[in-house]
């Protein structure tokens, strides 16, 4: 069978990690390529590497680090953040990703998703959907935002998905800003409506805090794979401890490792 | 020294340096008169079997050449996939028909592509595999699957079971990314460069 998967996240900052709250407030967590391995060694099933200042003058750090996480990390490996173009994403892969994920550029030109897959496969290919919840007057709906949370792009986050999949996407990273950083759970609903949407994997994001969390987002959620980045890297929840809890609430896991 | 055979499929550097790491020499490359040299062979790739038309001519030759001489061949992912005879795939390209039958999409039922971490079910004695335990856990991303045939040596199953690993003489398949597959694909790999 098939397991969910558990994804160990980190917020890199000028080759620091960090870890925000609601997109701010930044810590300083370590050095991303020893935690990496640190995650990998304790049973994480991917590492996803996001470069959340992606500014041009850390361009070549990121890239430094990307090459040092990847030597030794023999498990998935995803880098994004300011990956704009079909060039930006091929200096990821040389450095050692596996998988990039994309967001603001593709919201812009869907057909940076298809350049890629064209190139590197569907597989290699994630966007990233950064969502948020807006009330009107029939109810809730999902609305995508862009450059880091900052911008309305007026686009729905399950059309989104469902166009980002036509357009070659391998797997949607969705990230419900409402949670990110609260420790509060994550938005099942945001999730179980995507995920009825489309038809390739979707890794939650976004309100890890506690093991109830993640049962919640593979049971009602129905998602393919979670992802939380300070509930390990302050030392919460072990990813093993975790592991072991979520196989016997009956979710199938990869344990041991 | 190992040619990891470059045919433009995906990313390669993975799979140099999970060798890098267990201190085996390789090199990829797309030139016929090196691949006649080495002694083993590796043929990766992820994406669309489209992509094995570029392994037509003297690099096909090249690798044909190589399994005459019977050294060891290890095809990943994609790279398994043409050792069969065709894919659903790309139905106007051939496979080297080393392995019978041909590859096919996941049934509706199930989520395509097969991403992540499922098991591998033993089925016969293997050197590719050997000393892996039963049930192993090994990551997969594809949406085209090899069939069961004679040679397989390992399963697995979602919406049915497939080929995981396949074994005849020389020749060995994953459908799993051994490099990409923790300490249990990195066994894997040492078994092949011990060969």
């Amino acid at each position: 069978m098939l397991t969910k998967r558990i994804i160990a996240c980190l917020d890199v900052d000028a080759g620091r990690v960090v870890k925000g709250v609601q997109f701010s407030s930044l810590r300083d967590a370590g050095d991303p390529a020893e935690l990496a391995l640190t995650h990998g060694r304790a049973g994480a099933d991917e590492v996803v590497l996001l470069d959340i200042s992606a500014t041009f003058e850390h361009r070549s750090t990121l890239l430094d680090v990307v090459r040092r996480t990847a030597r030794q990390l023999f498990i998935p490996f995803t880098v994004g953040g300011g990956i704009r173009s079909l060039d930006d994403a091929a200096a990821v892969f040389d450095a050692g990703a596996d998988k990039v994920t994309v967001n603001s550029a593709a919201l812009a030109d869907p057909s940076l998703v298809t350049r890629i897959a064209h190139r590197y496969g569907s597989q290699a290919v994630v966007v990233a959907i950064d969502a948020l919840r807006v009330s009107n007057g029939n109810g809730t709906s999902f609305g995508v935002k862009a450059t880091g949370g900052r911008h309305s792009t007026g686009r729905n986050a399950v059309e989104w998905a469902t166009d980002a999949e036509r357009h070659g996407a391998g797997e949607i990273m969705l990230t419900s800003i409402d949670r990110d950083g609260t420790r509060g759970g994550f938005d099942c609903e945001l999730t179980s409506a995507v995920v009825n949407a489309v038809n390739i994997p979707v890794i939650a994001s976004g309100g890890a805090g506690a093991v109830e969390h993640f049962v919640e987002v593979f049971r009602q959620g129905r998602a393919d794979a979670a992802l939380a980045a300070s509930v390990f890297h302050l030392g919460i929840t072990s990813i093993g401890d975790l592991k072991q809890d979520l196989l016997a609430a009956g979710i199938p896991m990869r344990w041991p490792c | 020294m190992i040619a990891i055979v470059d045919y433009q499929a995906g990313n390669l550097a993975s799979v140099r340096k999970a060798f890098d790491h267990l201190g085996q020499e390789s090199v990829i490359t797309a030139d016929p008169e090196l691949i006649a040299q080495t002694d083993k062979i590796v043929l990766p790739g992820v994406g669309n079997f489209e992509a094995t038309a570029a392994l037509t001519g003297p690099l096909q030759e090249a690798v044909a050449s190589a399994i005459d001489r019977e050294i060891p061949v290890l095809g990943i992912c994609l790279g398994m996939q043409w050792m069969f005879e065709s894919s659903q795939e790309a139905p106007q390209l051939r496979g080297l028909g080393l392995f019978p039958g041909a590859c096919e999409k996941f049934p509706a039922e199930v989520k395509s592509p097969h991403v992540g971490w499922n098991r591998l079910h033993l089925r016969a004695t293997s050197r590719l595999l050997r000393g892996l335990p039963e049930r192993s856990f090994v990551y997969f991303t594809h949406s085209y699957r090899a069939p069961l045939v004679e040679a397989t040596v390992a399963g697995c199953a979602y919406g049915g079971t497939f080929s995981a690993a396949v074994e005849r003489g020389q020749l060995f398949g994953v459908q799993f990314h051994p490099e990409k597959s923790g300490t249990a694909g990195l066994e894997l790999l040492r078994n092949f460069c011990q060969l």
